[in-house]
């Protein structure tokens, strides 16, 4: 069960929380960067300026 | 296979379709793994820490795996001077690094209440250290070079180096008297009502990091055709 009363919670749901945000960064970051990236390839063989 | 993965314009076309897939099987497998993972029942020792079975092992083997597979990159790229390569070892270190660093903190969650110690020198936890900083390390190598054929070589020969790190992670728990338990077979260890979501956890994370490894190595190389069209507009002008 997820219960955040155990004696033990201190000890689990921190470690889960930042596995989460961690994990998010690396989601977010990846698709941000091949985003970025793809987009300004793709503006510099369209022949815009730098 | 190989192939496919060794030329530039077939790797975009096979990514392109590939890395959305990966994502999605990533996605049920870390779903249900985590949330069967998470209804266990505590354990008779462990208590309610068991829940961090889904999390912290896995990633461990997850910062091992990333690194073979930079160490694996790197090879080729130093040997082969493949330029594919280069850009997928590039790729992996931050995924690696952050699968690192959170199985050092997950880990020191966890041996708090079982061992009454947040850290401890000893060689499996300094060895996981020494993974994360060889991360770090790469990562400064290649962004402190100008010239990327350079900083490409350097990191590339770091990497190949600190492979020999590995063998000693995984058997630091045999051959040194660790805080840390020894190793386990999980398919005979545990309790099936663990060893499933701890397996199902396991394939998720690693279909997670090969999805989001292939998304960077595609920025990789969308980065370096920007650079190289960047370049040559540059000379025109």
């Amino acid at each position: 069960m997820i219960d955040f009363s155990n004696k033990y919670a201190l000890y689990v749901w921190p470690p889960i929380a930042i596995t989460a945000l961690v994990l998010a960064w690396t989601l977010v970051d990846s698709l941000i960067r091949a985003r970025r990236w793809k987009k300004k390839a793709e503006s510099l063989e369209a022949g815009e300026p730098l | 296979m190989f192939q496919v993965l060794a030329n530039p314009a077939k790797f975009m076309a096979f990514s392109k379709w590939a890395a959305p897939i990966i994502g999605v099987i990533a996605v049920v497998l870390l779903v249900w793994g985590l949330w069967v993972g998470f209804h266990v029942p505590d354990d008779y020792q462990q208590g309610r820490t068991v829940r961090l079975l889904f999390i912290h092992p896995q990633l461990a083997i997850l910062s091992m795996f990333a690194y073979a597979c930079l160490g694996g990159a790197a090879f080729f790229g130093v040997v082969f001077r493949h330029a594919l390569a280069d850009a997928a070892a590039r790729a992996a270190a931050p995924l690696g690094a952050a699968y690192t660093f959170l199985a050092l903190v997950t880990g020191s969650f966890w041996g708090r209440p079982m061992w009454g110690a947040w850290w401890a020198w000893d060689a499996r936890l300094t060895s996981e250290l020494v993974l994360f900083l060889l991360f770090l390390g790469y990562m400064t190598l290649v962004a402190a070079i100008d010239d990327e054929t350079k900083a490409n070589r350097a990191g590339g020969i770091l990497a190949m180096v600190g492979l020999i790190n590995l063998p000693i992670i995984h058997y630091s728990v045999n051959w040194w008297n660790t805080l840390h338990q020894g190793s386990s077979d999980f398919t005979s260890d545990l309790s099936p009502v663990y060893a499933l979501p701890f397996v199902v956890c396991l394939l998720g994370y690693i279909a997670m990091f090969g999805a989001l490894w292939l998304v960077r190595t595609r920025a990789e190389v969308w980065r370096r055709r920007a650079q190289a069209l960047a370049v040559r507009q540059a000379g025109r002008a």
